[in-house]
């Protein structure tokens, strides 16, 4: 993992090679390598995101260019932490953040779990397993609403063949009781891979002579996967839900392609009210700065996470 | 890439000086709505590229991304539509943000004289400040939100029988609001040859626009007003009047008692594949849409009829049109005022029309022969004498997107009461009004 | 045959395996779904029950790349006989075709902007990337973290100042805008990957390389960069795919010059509706060249998907 980055990093070319070099200095070459990447993260991510901060204090509608700009100060942080609709979609973000977390590391896990018993033919069904995440979301999400469609979607037909309810009698994305998991499963179905082969990694770095030691000191095999595979497997996993969290966080693509925030409010996550007031309402300052506590907030839980990631793994 | 973009902007330059120094054969692209009356303006058209050497391509969005990629499209400065046949309410922000190129010299040289459009689309879809004589867009295309109906289901005498029976009236085109909703909570569910079929089709959709056109059916005719004083944006008692909370409850029951399951999100296209299928005994659409469902095989011809949005305590029906404008960040302009001119003479008008353009020339419209071209032109003109229509305010979407989110809450997601929807409403739009510096 | 205690019995290598099929194949329906949908016809699609079994045609796939009018039976019989099936069966349906459809354009941009942004990606990344893998640079672990935080941004925060100042150098719904865009999205992600690859390389080799007197250009591009060359591959992919699946900054910054597919394909209609059978054949073209890739790059899947973070 990471630390063995860290640790090729510090040790850079020899001094005594380094002398004989012809040419330009090593020094230049190195700045010569990575300007451009610096200057292009500068131009496009680092500038922006100033912008960002500077605009966060204005009353700036980027499609009124005509009116006065004003600096109003904290204005708009106060309105945002004010508004209950904000809240609204935090709530709905948090809702689809936990329970994709929570299938997603259930299934993923246990599916490695699974492969990892090396039957005949793993590497083919994972690979198999693997391809829905790799897929466009925009384009997949869209699909779906053709599979929740009421009466004629596959989706209510396999429901209604197991369950013997109408298939017209529920409706995945227009319910307000239905459409927050409607989300959550084709999250789960995209990303459910990406845990499990995080998880697969970190099941096949357990060398073998742990579990022959155990079995020496007659551990029973439950005891096994509890002492010796959960913890060894977890800082893997731990890497898997930073990921994906920090992925699910800022979720937009899927969710505006199946149910665009609706019904009502109910799937209205903080990225797609995000984009509303940007791009539609065009309240440019006032988006400005809700996307700096979007920002904020991710950076600041990542961190923290991080830490405790990073304790998990001295252990 | 410095000197990538710098070039690549001194080769865009140049073309566009080439261009532009050829008098003749420009590439003019008009950006619209994807749906029938586009198909017919391509047609059209093919006219105004054989008399001027010029030649036309078509920007087609759907509807429901259709606001959001053009207003994306003029706020970012784009130049891919020349020509623009914007929504109503988009004129006071393409007028005041310099979107749309000022029509009133042009007019002026060209001898083209608004009195010669009607009165009401020249109010909705040309004026900036609202009502005054500077214009900004030619009327393109009337349009009010409309209904039709299965005649053929409403002159079954089986189904005439059975609507007596339940309600003791007669089946006909419905004369008020309520009428409507008892006709449709009368053929909802009801089996017509083998079929389930349901009560209405109506408008729900969250995204855009859809659901704030449908209640806005319902809450005209029962009397609904923006503002108390025009012009003074005072709205409490006007957009929460009891009579607005007895309309959008309406709207909600109808929703409720009446549509197709699984109606939560629908809007045009919905309307027309529910009714073309045979799900539906009515709906409401634009009466853009009216020409092709009179065509269609299956469900057209004598199975059809059309009626204006019924009334309540008044009448009044919800605005649809367009007006047609030239975008000023435009490089081809004179080809694309060369393409008003060419639209706005009575001929082309007449011939937009037949095609299935609404057209709102007075020429067309006043023709002794208008009303009896088809079975919906006489409704039109009706429609139109009693339409309203959105703010047409530059923060129009905004208080789009409030309405949006109010009304869907309420209806479809069973939020809270209609007063507290309306009041939700009135501090939405409030607080739009403030920023804007109107209240 | 010797006992291990970390191999599984048969009989438990059975049962995951047929645990884990079953979760292959029910994972597979919805993308089975797709591919099948598009050789349905219109009624076919959207018939109750859905139809498993059915006669395959590719009208989805003629009305994906044509436009059509409707026209009365009596036009349609004035007509001359159909040039070509794809006429013939746009005609069964009381249809003329009236030209092509705007698919083959987006998919082109597509096809542009993500070619285009994966080299200068990776031509930008490997550069960088030896960089840090080589020499001794001052804040290299803030730099390096830097690159990767930026990933972190919600893209539509991003999009507002991109969008802005996009407006004011007129790179909006350009192809050359996004290109620089998605480059920026992605460097983050070549550098972290290739800084690993190039990290495995014996450094050795270039080190005797330079004794032999060639200067540090010759080495990096006649020792390292073919030792590199698989990894290179594969970060490549890894940039294509994520530039190609890119939905956020597509739909808000292109609306017509340069839109790519993924916002285009949602919003195909029919004439009166929505047609599945061409939305479902435009996301079979677009999703295929992603497939095929993934199972090219199966040994290096999980090394792309976790910014390298985990090499196994």
């Amino acid at each position: 993992m990471s630390e063995k980055t860290i640790d090729r990093l510090a040790s850079a070319t020899p001094v005594r090679v380094a002398r004989k070099v012809k040419g330009l200095s090593d020094r230049a070459i190195a700045w010569i390598f990575v300007g451009p990447t610096i200057f292009l993260l500068l131009a496009i991510n680092i500038f922006p995101l100033l912008w960002t901060i500077n605009l966060s204090f204005t009353n700036f509608k980027a499609n009124r260019l005509n009116r006065e700009v004003k600096y109003i100060g904290l204005r708009n942080y106060e309105r945002i932490l004010g508004d209950a609709d904000v809240w609204l979609s935090m709530q709905a973000t948090a809702h689809f953040l936990f329970w994709t977390l929570f299938f997603q590391v259930l299934i993923g896990f246990t599916l490695a779990w699974l492969i990892n018993k090396k039957f005949r033919g793993n590497d083919l069904w994972t690979t198999i397993i693997v391809l829905p995440m790799m897929l466009s979301p925009a384009v997949v999400g869209n699909f779906w609403t053709f599979l929740y469609q009421p009466q004629i979607g596959l989706f209510n037909y396999i429901m209604t063949f197991f369950t013997g309810a109408d298939p017209s009698s529920f409706d995945m994305l227009g319910s307000v009781d239905l459409a927050p998991w409607a989300i959550v499963i084709v999250d789960t179905w995209m990303w459910t891979p990406f845990v499990m082969l995080i998880c697969l990694a970190g099941l096949r770095s357990i060398p073998d002579y742990i579990y022959e030691a155990a079995e020496i000191d007659r551990a029973s095999k439950l005891r096994q996967f509890f002492t010796i595979t959960v913890p060894m497997v977890l800082p893997f996993l731990m890497l898997a839900i930073l990921f994906r969290g920090i992925e699910n966080f800022k979720m937009f693509d899927l969710v505006v392609q199946l149910t665009g925030g609706g019904p009502g409010s109910i799937t209205e996550m903080a990225s797609i009210n995000l984009k509303r007031e940007a791009f539609e309402k065009w309240r440019t300052g006032y988006s400005s700065a809700f996307a700096i506590i979007l920002f904020v907030t991710v950076f600041g839980l990542a961190s923290v996470y991080v830490k405790a990631l990073n304790k998990v793994k001295e252990r | 890439m410095k000197h990538l973009k710098i070039a690549s902007v001194g080769a865009l330059s140049l073309a566009a000086a080439t261009l532009s120094t050829g008098s003749q054969a420009e590439d003019l692209t008009l950006c619209w709505a994807a749906w029938d009356p586009a198909n017919a303006l391509v047609e059209l058209s093919k006219d105004f590229e054989a008399e001027s050497g010029h030649s036309m391509n078509f920007e087609f969005v759907p509807w429901p991304n259709f606001a959001d990629r053009m207003l994306n499209e003029l706020n970012s400065g784009g130049k891919l539509c020349d020509l623009l046949i914007g929504d109503s309410q988009w004129i006071g922000g393409g007028a005041e943000n310099g979107h749309y190129v000022k029509l009133n010299d042009f007019f002026d040289k060209e001898g083209i004289s608004m009195d010669d459009f009607a009165p009401a689309t020249v109010y909705a879809y040309s004026t900036w400040p609202k009502g005054s004589p500077n214009y900004y867009a030619l009327p393109a295309m009337g349009d009010a939100n409309g209904w039709f109906y299965r005649k053929d289901w409403f002159g079954r005498d089986d189904i005439k029988a059975a609507y007596k029976e339940a309600t003791g009236e007669e089946l006909g085109e419905p004369k008020s609001q309520k009428e409507l909703l008892k006709i449709a909570q009368f053929f909802q569910g009801r089996e017509i040859d083998g079929n389930t079929v349901y009560g209405a089709a109506i408008f729900t959709e969250r995204g855009s626009e859809g659901i704030t056109m449908g209640a806005t059916s319902a809450l005209y005719p029962w009397g609904f007003k923006y503002e108390n004083t025009p012009g003074k944006y005072d709205m409490e008692g006007a957009v929460n009047s009891p009579e607005a909370v007895e309309a959008l409850e309406f709207y909600k029951e109808l929703y409720k008692t009446a549509t197709p399951p699984g109606y939560t999100n629908s809007y045009m296209g919905e309307s027309l594949d529910a009714f073309k299928s045979g799900q539906v005994a009515m709906a409401m659409n634009w009466f853009a849409f009216f020409p092709g469902l009179y065509a269609d095989p299956d469900t057209g011809g004598d199975k059809i009829d059309f009626f204006v949005n019924p009334p309540q305590n008044q009448a009044g029906s919800t605005l649809g049109g367009q007006g047609i404008s030239v975008v000023s960040y435009s490089e081809n302009k004179d080809a694309s005022l060369e393409y008003i001119k060419w639209f706005s003479d009575p001929e082309v008008q007449a011939k937009w029309w037949s095609m299935g353009g609404y057209s709102a020339h007075n020429s067309v419209l006043n023709d002794a022969s208008f009303k009896d071209s088809a079975p919906f032109a006489g409704d039109f003109l009706t429609a139109m004498e009693a339409v309203q229509d959105f703010w047409q305010e530059p923060a129009y979407a905004e208080l789009l997107l409030a309405m949006q989110k109010r009304v869907h809450d309420y209806v479809v997601a069973d939020k809270g009461t209609a007063k507290e929807a309306l009041d939700l409403l009135i501090e939405d739009w409030t607080e739009v009004f403030e920023d804007e510096g109107k209240l | 045959m010797s006992y291990s205690v970390t191999e599984p019995s048969p009989r438990q290598k059975w049962l995951a395996g047929t645990l884990v099929i079953l979760y292959a194949v029910i994972t597979m329906i919805p993308l089975l779904w797709i591919m099948m949908t598009g050789f349905k016809t219109p009624p076919d699609s959207i018939s109750y029950p859905p139809k498993v079994f059915f006669e395959p045609s590719v009208e989805g796939y003629v009305n994906l790349f044509t436009t059509r009018t409707r026209v009365s039976p009596e036009q349609l019989e004035s007509l001359p006989p159909p040039e070509n099936f794809a006429e013939e069966i746009v005609r069964n349906r009381d249809m003329v075709i009236a030209g092509p459809s705007k698919f083959a354009g987006r998919f082109l941009n597509s096809v542009i902007i993500g070619f285009g942004s994966t080299f200068l990606s990776i031509f930008l990344g490997t550069l960088a990337a030896y960089a840090f893998s080589r020499f001794r640079i001052p804040l290299a672990d803030d730099l390096l973290f830097f690159i990767l935080s930026t990933r972190m941004m919600p893209p539509i925060a991003v999009a507002i100042p991109i969008f802005l100042m996009y407006r004011k150098l007129g790179l909006s719904d350009t192809h050359l805008g996004m290109i620089l865009l998605y480059t920026a999205v992605n460097i983050s992600l070549a550098v972290w990957l290739l800084k690993g690859f190039i990290d495995e390389i014996p450094r050795e080799y270039e080190e005797a390389a330079l004794i032999d007197g060639y200067t540090r250009f010759q080495a990096f591009y006649k020792v390292v960069l073919p030792q590199a060359a698989t990894g290179i591959a594969s970060t490549a992919i890894f940039c294509l795919i994520f530039a190609w699946n890119e939905y956020a900054f597509a739909v808000l910054l292109t609306s017509g010059t340069a839109q790519t597919a993924p916002p285009f394909i949602p919003t195909i209609i029919g004439v009166g509706g929505l047609d599945w059978p061409a939305i479902a054949a435009g996301a079979t073209l677009f999703l295929l060249p992603v497939m095929i890739f993934t199972v090219m790059l199966r040994k290096h899947l999980l090394r792309g998907i976790t910014f390298g973070a985990v090499r196994k």
